[in-house]
């Protein structure tokens, strides 16, 4: 509970600091998404009150936008490349592979709440293709074979 | 400034840095500070050099001496013996794919991928170091903001783009100097300049690298615009998807800052001056103009119709200029040399240079600039090295989503803005993905397709309900249920969306699609009337076959996730068809090549 009450003392500060610039919701929002993983319905309620601005004006831009998400994401996100370069050199194969072995569906989080697979436009990292982040990690050069390898090394972490 | 005898420039591009550059850079300040070095030679972290492929790329200078895909194992040995002993490792000197040569005395402009091209926009990228102005200022950083501020009339310099026959390198190609002259002309107590940096066709990663390896040369150009229309606030919209690119750029912002060269009374001429850095948060039609505005403003980024233009009415209801990254960059080029050295280069209507992200089925992935003019061949054969492992070149693709796909036949077009889009394709953010005999066709339109359904903004009819309803029956035809007729329903779905679409990103859509119809219907056609991909890629269309090159390994049962493989060791082996699951891994394990597909 401390945590949840920390974690919005830290969105109204957020707030405070944007408040009277023009624009503020997209910055406000990326950085709420970043506090508390999500923007879950509590969250856009704060922004909207603490801007002076709709529930519903929050919530459409909210959903708009792909980098936020309304329910909480997996502790390892797993971002599957799926821009040209990659799917010409097959990551819809790796991407079918983590599906296969996650047992989740794309954009699935599994029970456990440690892994959520996404497929994900150009990382920009099309010399290396095809390509997937766990993290902020880049694995690259990537064939279906090598996939199970790699997730047992994050099953074993915490 | 301390002096160096040799400088150890190390790629801190993304590609690089995804295949471990920042790892290399801490292990050579070790070793070269272990071995006594420390005072003679520098190691700089640069933006990208180009050539991803070969990454992590590092070049020790003054010899120009270029290795690739080091190890951090193969510091100690550049370390000890090129660095201490003057001798090269010529082991990790880089091959060229187009001649195979491994010439360590060759330097960097010598070897194929560097010889064809020209750097204007990529001037700095690779060579200085993207975080400390300094190294910029040395390249005559900021000169080109000093000259106008203090040299030339608001009017004279958007004479000079204009004269210069810059066109907007982010795909439309509309004349710079024209747009500059718009927003000049319109009359309001604030405008804006502003940035579009959301670069978002899958596949072109020009803008990222400038912004990593360059990042000061697009705020010069920034001011450079705001003095030229009239503003004092731009606003660069950067995707958040480039964590570096966004790194670099608040560096650079806070030194030009520190010096005095953004901010107020910018070299005491009275000109303010300042810019704000907005993220994108993953929406492809935030690259649309007015889009891009509405999201700066913290809304949905939904398109609205033009007129009004944004130099009339942009940006919080005020005029509004928007260039793209790679147009900016060419700026201070053109106010340093003149606009008759740069429409000097280039054809008849398309001036300068192009930047172009190579990707897909070639040897040299990576980032080149070349004259605009250059053909399709030069570029892919003589710069890219064509397609590797000895695979046939089908198509390549340019333009992203909006393009299309063009085939060998067409290999000799000269590039530039017109002859692309005569030959159905078009110049995009410059994109160019090469796929081979593997690739199917009817696939690739479907996954642009697939891309522009997930990214449509559901604003207007004919994009959000006919890309979708385009894409049911291009997924009909992959898996084999195509009907006759379907491609005549694709041709006028196509031209409809086309037509009445509201923003670029649906009247555009469908490009794909009909470059794909247009030169490949062979491929369409066998898989509706024969229900075969030429390809052998379409799972559904598709069996896999045990040769009699099986030698009975069991490596192929083993490894099947659906039990389908069966047979005696050592004797051939047979895949029950009802059980295959299609995966391709029995295919991948055999070390006889002995499984097919067809």
């Amino acid at each position: 509970m401390d945590q949840s009450k920390e974690k919005f003392a830290q969105l109204q500060e957020l707030i405070d600091s944007h408040k009277n610039q023009p624009g503020a919701l997209m910055p406000v929002l990326q950085g709420a998404q970043g506090i508390f993983g999500c923007v879950s319905e509590d969250v856009q309620k704060a922004i909207a009150e603490g801007l002076g601005i709709t529930l519903s004006e929050v919530y459409g831009v909210a959903t708009f936008y792909a980098q936020f998400s309304l329910h909480p994401k997996g502790k390892y996100l797993i971002s599957v490349c799926l821009g040209t370069a990659c799917y010409v050199k097959g990551s819809q194969r790796v991407l079918d592979k983590l599906a296969e072995v996650l047992e989740i569906p794309v954009g699935g989080t599994t029970a456990d709440g440690k892994f959520t697979l996404e497929a994900t436009r150009c990382l920009g990292a099309c010399g290396l293709a095809p390509v997937m982040m766990i993290n902020g990690e880049v694995y690259g050069r990537l064939t279906p074979d090598v996939i199970p390898g790699i997730i047992e090394k994050y099953k074993a972490r915490d | 400034m301390d002096i160096y005898r040799a400088h150890v420039l190390v790629c801190g591009g993304t590609g690089c840095s995804s295949s471990g550059s920042a790892t290399l850079i801490e292990r050579f300040n070790e070793k070269i500070k272990e071995n006594g070095l420390d005072k003679e030679v520098k190691v700089i972290r640069t933006g990208c050099f180009g050539l991803c492929e070969a990454g992590p790329v590092v070049i020790v200078y003054p010899e120009g001496t270029f290795y690739s895909r080091v190890k951090p194992e193969n510091v100690d040995e550049i370390v000890t013996e090129h660095l201490l002993k003057g001798r090269k490792v010529e082991h990790l000197v880089y091959t060229d794919h187009a001649t195979h040569e491994q010439d360590a005395t060759k330097s960097l402009e010598d070897i194929g991928f560097y010889k064809h091209q020209m750097r204007i926009a990529l001037r700095n990228c690779g060579v200085i170091d993207p975080e400390n102005i300094d190294e910029y200022l040395a390249m005559d950083g900021y000169k080109a903001l000093e000259k106008v501020l203090t040299k030339m009339t608001r009017e004279e310099v958007i004479d000079e783009v204009l004269k210069s026959g810059l066109r907007g390198r982010g795909g439309g190609g509309f004349p710079t100097g024209l747009k500059w002259k718009f927003t000049y002309n319109s009359v309001a107590d604030q405008k804006y300049v502003a940035c579009n940096a959301d670069e978002g066709d899958p596949g072109a990663f020009m803008d990222r690298s400038i912004l990593e390896g360059d990042p000061h040369s697009v705020l010069e150009a920034m001011a450079i615009a705001g003095y030229a229309i009239g503003a004092s606030q731009g606003y660069i919209y950067v995707r958040a998807e480039y964590p570096i690119a966004v790194k670099r750029l608040t560096v650079a912002l806070n030194q030009a800052r520190e010096y005095g060269l953004l901010g107020e009374n910018i070299f005491g001429t009275g000109f303010n001056f300042d810019i704000h850095i907005r993220l994108g948060a993953g929406a492809f039609v935030c690259g649309e103009e007015t889009a891009l505005m509405h999201s700066i403003e913290g809304k949905r980024g939904e398109p609205t119709v033009r007129p009004p233009f944004p130099a009339v009415k942009g940006l919080f209801a005020k005029p509004t200029m928007l260039n793209n990254v790679e147009t900016y960059a060419n700026i201070p080029q053109i106010i340093l040399k003149g606009s008759q050295w740069f429409s000097s280069i280039g054809t008849e209507k398309s001036k300068g240079t192009k930047v172009f992200a190579l990707g897909g089925k070639i040897n040299n992935t990576g980032l080149v600039e070349v004259p605009m003019g250059t053909t399709l061949r030069t570029i892919i054969y003589e710069i890219g090295g064509g397609c590797p492992n000895g695979k046939k070149f089908k198509a390549v693709q340019t333009g992203g989503p909006s393009g299309g796909c063009l085939p060998e036949s067409l290999l000799d077009t000269p590039v530039d803005y017109d002859n692309l889009i005569a030959a159905g394709s078009m110049m995009g953010s410059g994109g160019m993905i090469v796929m081979d005999e593997d690739n199917c066709m009817v696939d690739i339109a479907r996954f642009y397709l697939d891309f522009i359904v997930d990214e449509s903004c559901g604003q207007c009819t004919p994009c959000r309900v006919g890309t979708k309803r385009m894409l049911e029956i291009l997924n009909r035809i992959v898996e084999g249920k195509g009907k006759e007729g379907d491609i005549e329903k694709l041709e006028e779905l196509a031209q409809t969306i086309k037509s009445t679409s509201l923003c670029a990103l649906g009247q555009t859509a469908p490009n794909p699609i009909l470059s794909t119809l247009k030169f490949f219907r062979d491929e369409y056609e066998a898989h509706i009337k024969e229900k075969r991909c030429p390809a052998h890629h379409c799972k559904a269309l598709l069996q896999y076959y045990i040769t009699d090159k099986c030698r009975g390994c069991t490596a192929c049962a083993r490894v099947c996730p659906g039990g389908a493989i069966s047979g005696e060791i050592k004797k051939q082996h047979v895949i029950d068809q009802d059980k295959c699951l299609k995966c391709g891994a029995c295919m991948e394990k055999c070390k006889f090549g002995a499984i097919i597909k067809k």
